[in-house]
């Protein structure tokens, strides 16, 4: 059995007793659990934290990405999206039309959407107030669809490119309607090794302190990890400790989200023993450390787009609470190489979820409840 | 009630609703057999990560070296004409249908060195129920096979073949097994095995043998020296008792025969198939897999199936009881025809292996390692 003698084996004890109590785990810690071998004690562990917050409640949601340009000016090294200008192959730079007409093909009913999940590249002249207006069109079209955009990155390039603080910047975003930050471009923190996958983008201090401010606005974010390239276990525990710190601060981080690193069109050349189909269990274990070292988030999302239709369901045996949600136009991780369909249906997320031993749960962008029904019978 | 009421944290178990499912977690634990209610207890209730545990504990116990094994082997399909018209299938075609196909000698040859190039040691040689092809046929191929690449092992047919030639040709299921093993057959693979339940099998495969003359099959095969595996195909239209029933009708006949090498079961995938359903998501893949390790306790192997769920999952499955990794599977043609196909190489097969802290052998079908080991 997974009990106090098994952990002791393990040499887990002070854990085990200490995620039963509650209480806060040390670096060391996670960093034990990185690298216990038994990948189904350290599971079991996450899953009783996840079941302690959700019970068996396991979130999706009803959303639509946008993403209006890949024209970036951070020549992150890891990218597969980005190009450097509008004349590039391949890139694109959509107008407030293009955008527009997008959301109406997607918020036609039946599918009344609960996020726009909006993010580009740091595109290098388009001002501050052409975002102001989408949002503010956005929410003319829809004032019940809550806008989740723009990552602390994005923030960062708005306050360079309109010589304003990033503060000033969410003030003005907020004031056109934004409610809802997602987490990306947090990458990894470590600030050696920032430097080698993403050199001009915004460094841990500055995206750490955007958040911070976009909660001190009232503006809840999530927060992401990029694991999976030149890191090592320690790079990730200390990723972790920082975003726990700082959610100790500022309390408004949402959602965490491990991404996976995507190999298959990275410029970033890894070593031969990174790339492959063989990190099925290190994404698992990724999430079952994150989801207990991150004490103070409520909500880990296994995002299926990176992590794949078959295993994401499973990592919420492993703690994660949340499968993202129906999508249907994603690009980023797809031009990485990700090879999972760009949509999954209401039915095929419910039958998912229930049928890995979980009930179904619909929410909003900033996780609202939008319909709590009782589970029928799953089949299993 | 759903069937479904499992403790979520392990750590839920100690609970008193919880009382069977740590009496039945006690006997696994000791290496004692499951009988149906501890299996029920276990199945339908356990925390995923209690049968996790329980299942890699079994299989350390049975396989005490960190090896997992796989084979080198291509499955060559003879045929896709067939009569049985099982709902599903989304690989066959009705006799006088335009895609119908016989392979010829000149692509079997070509497949099986293509195999041998790439390291293989054996072909598993499965067609549909054509209705015209005379048992000779058979008996022929197998016969030029053996003389050709007598290196070459023959892992061929299926309990339903064999048994749609003894009516067809009105020969008992022993001639016509004997006839085949002179021929040059090696073994028998378990496909067509879906679920071993007569009710189940009539909905889903009316036109097929019945569970008791699938398992007769193999208790004979058996008797013959022939070494088979078994499988089972679930998540379709039968229940989750019926899996369990699946799972002691092999038992039983195991105890008997000792001839079953390996037990393989995968999920349905329904892509254009007569069945329309989801198809079951990972972690109930995993919980029928630790539970067949643990119900299974006369058979040596359980196999993790990457073909149905990919690597990320079959790796896991590697802590879920199973120790084999199956096939290199140079060619798959049935899978893929329902909508699925991963792809691995023989490096990617070991990258996986290796990141889970095992050494990957490459086998033959009776679990030997070959000798040299290929170099990757």
């Amino acid at each position: 059995m997974l009990d106090a003698a098994y952990y002791a084996a393990l040499g887990l004890s002070s854990i085990h007793e200490k995620v039963l109590a509650g209480q806060r785990l040390s670096f060391d810690d996670g960093l034990a659990l990185f690298r216990c071998p038994d990948i189904t004690a350290v599971g079991a562990l996450a899953l009783h934290v996840r079941c302690r917050l959700h019970g068996h409640k396991a979130f999706y949601v009803v959303n639509r990405q946008i993403n209006y340009t890949n024209v970036c000016v951070n020549g992150c090294t890891f990218c597969a999206f980005r190009r450097d200008a509008e004349s590039d192959p391949g890139a694109f730079a959509m107008s407030l039309d293009d955008v527009m007409a997008r959301l109406r093909a997607a918020d036609a009913t039946p599918l009344q959407l609960d996020e726009l999940h909006i993010v580009g590249g740091c595109h290098p002249t388009r001002p501050l107030s052409w975002f102001e207006d989408m949002i503010r069109a956005v929410r003319a079209f829809n004032p019940n669809l809550p806008v989740k955009a723009f990552t602390a990155v994005e923030i960062e390039h708005f306050s360079r490119l309109e010589g304003i603080s990033s503060l000033e910047v969410l003030r003005r975003l907020q004031a056109a309607g934004l409610v809802m930050m997602p987490g990306g471009g947090a990458e990894i923190f470590d600030e050696e090794l920032r430097p080698q996958i993403c050199p001009h983008k915004a460094d841990a201090a500055a995206w750490l302190r955007i958040s911070g401010e976009a909660h001190s606005l009232g503006i809840k974010t999530n927060c992401t990890m990029l694991f999976g390239h030149l890191e090592t276990y320690e790079h990730r525990v200390d990723h972790l400790c920082r975003l726990r710190e700082q959610q100790d601060k500022s309390g408004g981080f949402t959602c965490f989200i491990p991404l996976p690193f995507l190999t298959a069109n990275s410029l970033l050349k890894l070593p031969e023993d990174k790339v492959g189909p063989q990190r099925g269990l290190d994404q698992l274990r990724t999430v079952a450390v994150s989801r207990l070292m991150l004490d103070n988030i409520p909500h880990l999302k296994a995002y299926w787009i990176m992590m794949g239709p078959k295993l994401a369901p499973v990592a919420l045996w492993y703690g994660a609470d949340d499968l993202d949600g129906t999508i249907i136009e994603e690009r980023i991780g797809h031009m990485a190489g990700a090879q999972s369909a760009q949509g999954m249906t209401i039915d095929e997320l419910e039958h998912s979820i229930r049928s890995s031993g979980f009930t179904p749960v619909r929410r909003n962008a900033t996780f609202n409840i939008m319909n709590d029904t009782d589970s029928p019978e799953a089949r299993q | 009630m759903s069937t479904f009421t499992p403790a979520h944290s392990p750590f839920e178990e100690e609970s008193p609703a919880f009382a069977d499912v740590r009496e039945a977690a006690a006997l696994a634990a000791s290496g004692q057999r499951l009988d149906r209610t501890a299996a029920e207890a276990l199945y339908y209730k356990a925390s995923l990560h209690t049968l996790a545990q329980l299942a890699h504990g079994m299989r350390m116990r049975m396989h005490p070296e960190p090896v997992v094994t796989y084979v080198g082997d291509r499955n060559i399909n003879y045929s896709n004409v067939c009569v049985c018209a099982c709902r599903f299938c989304a690989f066959f075609r009705a006799p006088d249908h335009e895609d119908g196909y016989v392979i010829s000698r000149e692509e079997m040859a070509q497949k099986v060195e293509e195999t041998l190039a790439l390291g293989g040691t054996q072909i598993l040689l499965q067609g549909g129920h054509h209705p015209d092809l005379p048992l000779e046929w058979y008996e022929d191929l197998l016969r030029w096979l053996r003389q050709t690449w007598p290196q070459l092992h023959i892992h061929a047919f299926s309990p339903p073949e064999i048994f749609f030639w003894a009516e067809k040709f009105n020969l008992s299921v022993t001639e016509v097994l004997r006839r085949l093993k002179d021929a040059g057959l090696h073994s028998l693979p378990g496909g067509g095995a879906e679920i071993l339940h007569t009710g189940v099998r009539a909905q889903v495969s009316p036109n097929k043998c019945t569970a008791e003359q699938w398992l007769s099959v193999m208790e004979e095969a058996h008797k013959l020296g022939l070494r088979t595996t078994a499988t089972m195909m679930f998540g379709h239209e039968e229940s989750p008792a019926h899996r369990l029933d699946h799972l002691f009708a092999v038992r039983e006949v195991q105890d008997r025969t000792q001839g079953f090498t390996a037990f393989i079961p995968w999920t349905f995938q329904p892509a254009h198939t007569r069945i329309q359903v989801d198809p079951l998501p990972a972690p109930a893949y995993l919980r029928l897999l630790a539970v067949s390790r643990l119900v299974l306790d006369n058979i040596v192997n359980i196999q993790a199936s990457w073909v149905t769920m990919g690597p990320h999952v079959a790796q896991l499955a590697l802590f879920y009881g199973a120790n084999d990794f199956g096939s290199l599977m140079i060619e798959e043609n049935v899978v893929a025809a329902a909508g699925v196909s991963f792809q691995m190489s023989r490096a990617d097969i070991h990258k996986v292996i290796r990141a889970a802290g095992f050494t990957p052998i490459q086998r033959t079908m009776d679990y030997r390692p070959v000798d040299p080991q290929p170099s990757v």
